[in-house]
């Protein structure tokens, strides 16, 4: 899936070779565009004897906001710690914001809520932000952390000890810390496991103002109609794996047709079928058309099926969504794997 | 520069957890107790009219057993802070987003361990001179190197908080806790075995406390402080000779340099040991 190394930043020349030229090679060098905020290939790792996660290769750039997808266990929390260097891949390369992530400095501007959220209980949720911006090496101010607590609601609580909260209440801290720190990449495990509604669409409003500000996102979710509102790509896990990855656009390009048809005679069958695959229930037919349609599919079937004498009550277009595609792809891997 | 910053802020997180979580404050209850404990016992003693001798003989026992009783609560203490700081966050889930910073975890552990350092270190040192100036005031004795005794008590509670870090990256907080105190007695009972077989010329049982003194260097380090706290006399009043060395709150002889260097040795490679399993441990 990706292919070689992304350049960013990199080693200038040394020794006699001449100012001019190396005054060059560093212009050049300060002139490459800055890497993906996330670069990983082949990551690898198995816990005894179960893989967790079997090769997976993912990017996602800078300022885009990609969902991770895929069934319990297909390896997304295990791929997102080996990312931030909380969990040893076995085998496989990771670059975050261009650095190699084994370097924690590449970890400087990342901010991270993980899916087993908790914070020191005897720290008011002010002083885990406090702690979090001082080991992050950020300048950021008490009234920047005030902020920060009030984007995600805890601005009266911000002096109570973290002891009495509720879970949703320490979600809502986890996501204040990953955004304190001015982060270039946010990474969120499952944001929304313990909020009620107000809270997801909070979180959906943090996600689409960070992608505003050219902040990249890594959103591992099980909600999908929140990484479909929120997300320029997703990547879907299964087994360890990526079986399918792209923009909604490309992973949701395919689309169908309902069509109501009385009066079929030979050959009007083989012109649906040419146009795709077909599926019937008593007079209504189900048309998937192809993925490189440019519109004219649908009129020159209708055109057809006319003209062949079929009588066409009703056409109507039927919209795939990301959860039946999710479905479709875990679908075919497992029916594949027989 | 960064790294130093790291260990500070951890070591000072650490403190702060202590004293949040009302450990200082069970340390602080326990040693007013024994303090007003051993005040109490030493008033007595004094009203009874002992010689010279006798009194410097009581008081430096009694004050050996006091120091031992206050090193047993740092032991505890440690012990049972150092697992659940460590171990207790890596399971809970606390140490994940701390460790997604640009930190090295080396630098992590070495603020926890540090800022275990001070707690224990610190809270030997104060009880421990509380105790002594209780001594002092009760029946006017005086250790003869107070301020070597008191540091060699600081180093046998980072002895042992060491190990403790070792054994909590390993196992769960509360096995590493009880393995740790477990060990520290074990080590000790051993000493107080050792000194009975070399007082009955038994070597083979004498050296049991030889061999448990360099595996783990609690008990060593205790020895040399029991020898700073007493009365250099008090051997000699006690019967002198190798009998008085099966008497565990006694001690025949100080720490050696050599002895020292080794348990300077022993806890980095502890602490490395700790550090490298640290390091590759999945979270």
């Amino acid at each position: 899936m990706t292919a070689g190394r992304p350049t960013a930043g990199g080693s200038t020349a040394g020794g006699a070779a001449g100012g001019a030229a190396v005054q060059e090679a560093a212009r050049l060098v300060t002139d490459l565009p800055p890497g993906p905020a996330v670069w990983c290939s082949g990551l690898r790792k198995r816990y005894g004897n179960r893989p967790a996660v079997a090769d997976v290769s993912l990017e996602v750039a800078r300022g885009e906001v990609v969902g991770l997808l895929g069934p319990n266990g297909a390896g997304k929390t295990s791929v997102i710690k080996m990312l931030l260097g909380l969990v040893r891949p076995d085998a496989g390369e990771v670059l975050l914001l261009g650095r190699p992530a084994a370097d924690p400095a590449a970890r400087a501007r990342v901010g991270y809520l993980p899916e087993l959220f908790r914070y020191q209980p005897w720290l008011s949720p002010l002083e885990v932000l406090t702690l979090h911006v001082r080991l992050s090496g950020a300048q950021v101010t008490a009234a920047e952390q005030q902020e920060c607590l009030a984007l995600v609601g805890l601005a009266d609580r911000a002096g109570d000890r973290l002891g009495g909260f509720s879970k949703g209440m320490q979600q809502r801290l986890g996501l204040a810390v990953a955004l304190v720190a001015r982060p270039e990449l946010v990474v969120l495990d499952e944001p929304t496991s313990a909020l009620d509604p107000l809270g997801r669409v909070d979180v959906r409003d943090i996600v689409l103002a960070l992608r505003s500000r050219g902040v990249a996102v890594l959103l591992n979710s099980h909600l999908i109609g929140e990484v479909e509102r929120v997300c320029d790509r997703v990547v879907v896990l299964d087994r360890g794996r990526v079986a399918a990855a792209g923009t909604l656009e490309e992973l949701l390009g395919q689309h169908e047709v309902r069509l109501h048809l009385t009066g079929l005679p030979a050959g009007a069958e083989q012109r649906l079928a040419a146009a795709g695959r077909v599926e019937r229930e008593g007079d209504w037919f189900t048309v998937a058309l192809p993925a490189e349609d440019t519109g004219t599919a649908v009129p020159d079937l209708v055109g057809d099926l006319v003209a062949l004498g079929v009588r066409v009550h009703a056409v109507e277009p039927v919209r795939i969504s990301l959860e039946e595609r999710l479905l479709g792809i875990l679908r075919a891997g497992r029916d594949g794997d027989r | 520069m960064t790294t130093a910053r790291t260990v500070l802020t951890i070591a000072a997180l650490t403190l702060r957890e202590a004293t949040r979580r009302r450990v200082l404050l069970a340390l602080a209850v326990l040693t007013v107790v024994l303090l007003v404990l051993s005040a109490w016992g030493f008033d007595r003693l004094a009203a009874q009219g002992l010689t010279s001798g006798e009194a410097r003989l009581t008081a430096s026992v009694l004050l050996n057993l006091v120091m031992f009783g206050l090193s047993l609560i740092a032991a505890l203490g440690t012990a049972f802070l150092a697992g659940p700081t460590l171990s207790g966050e890596t399971e809970s889930g606390i140490a994940l987003a701390v460790l997604a910073r640009p930190i090295r975890r080396s630098a992590f552990l070495l603020g926890k361990w540090l800022g275990l350092v001070v707690f224990g270190g610190g809270f030997v040192v104060l009880a421990g001179l509380a105790e002594c100036l209780v001594v002092r005031v009760t029946v006017d004795y005086w250790p003869p190197e107070p301020a070597e005794a008191l540091a060699l008590l600081a180093a046998q509670t980072i002895v042992l908080l060491t190990l403790t870090v070792l054994l909590s990256t390993a196992i769960s907080p509360m096995a590493s806790g009880v393995v740790a105190v477990g060990l520290f007695c074990t080590t000790w009972v051993a000493g107080v075995v050792g000194g009975v077989g070399a007082s009955l010329g038994n070597e083979a049982v004498g050296r049991v406390g030889s061999v448990s003194r360099v595996l783990l260097p609690t008990d060593g380090l205790w020895r040399g402080a029991m020898h700073a706290f007493q009365d250099p006399g008090a051997l000699g009043e006690f019967g002198g000779g190798a009998e008085a060395g099966a008497f565990p709150f006694l001690s025949q002889a100080g720490l050696t340099p050599a002895y020292l260097a080794w348990a300077v040795v022993w806890v980095a490679m502890v602490w490395a040991l700790a550090a490298v399993a640290f390091a590759r441990r999945d979270l």
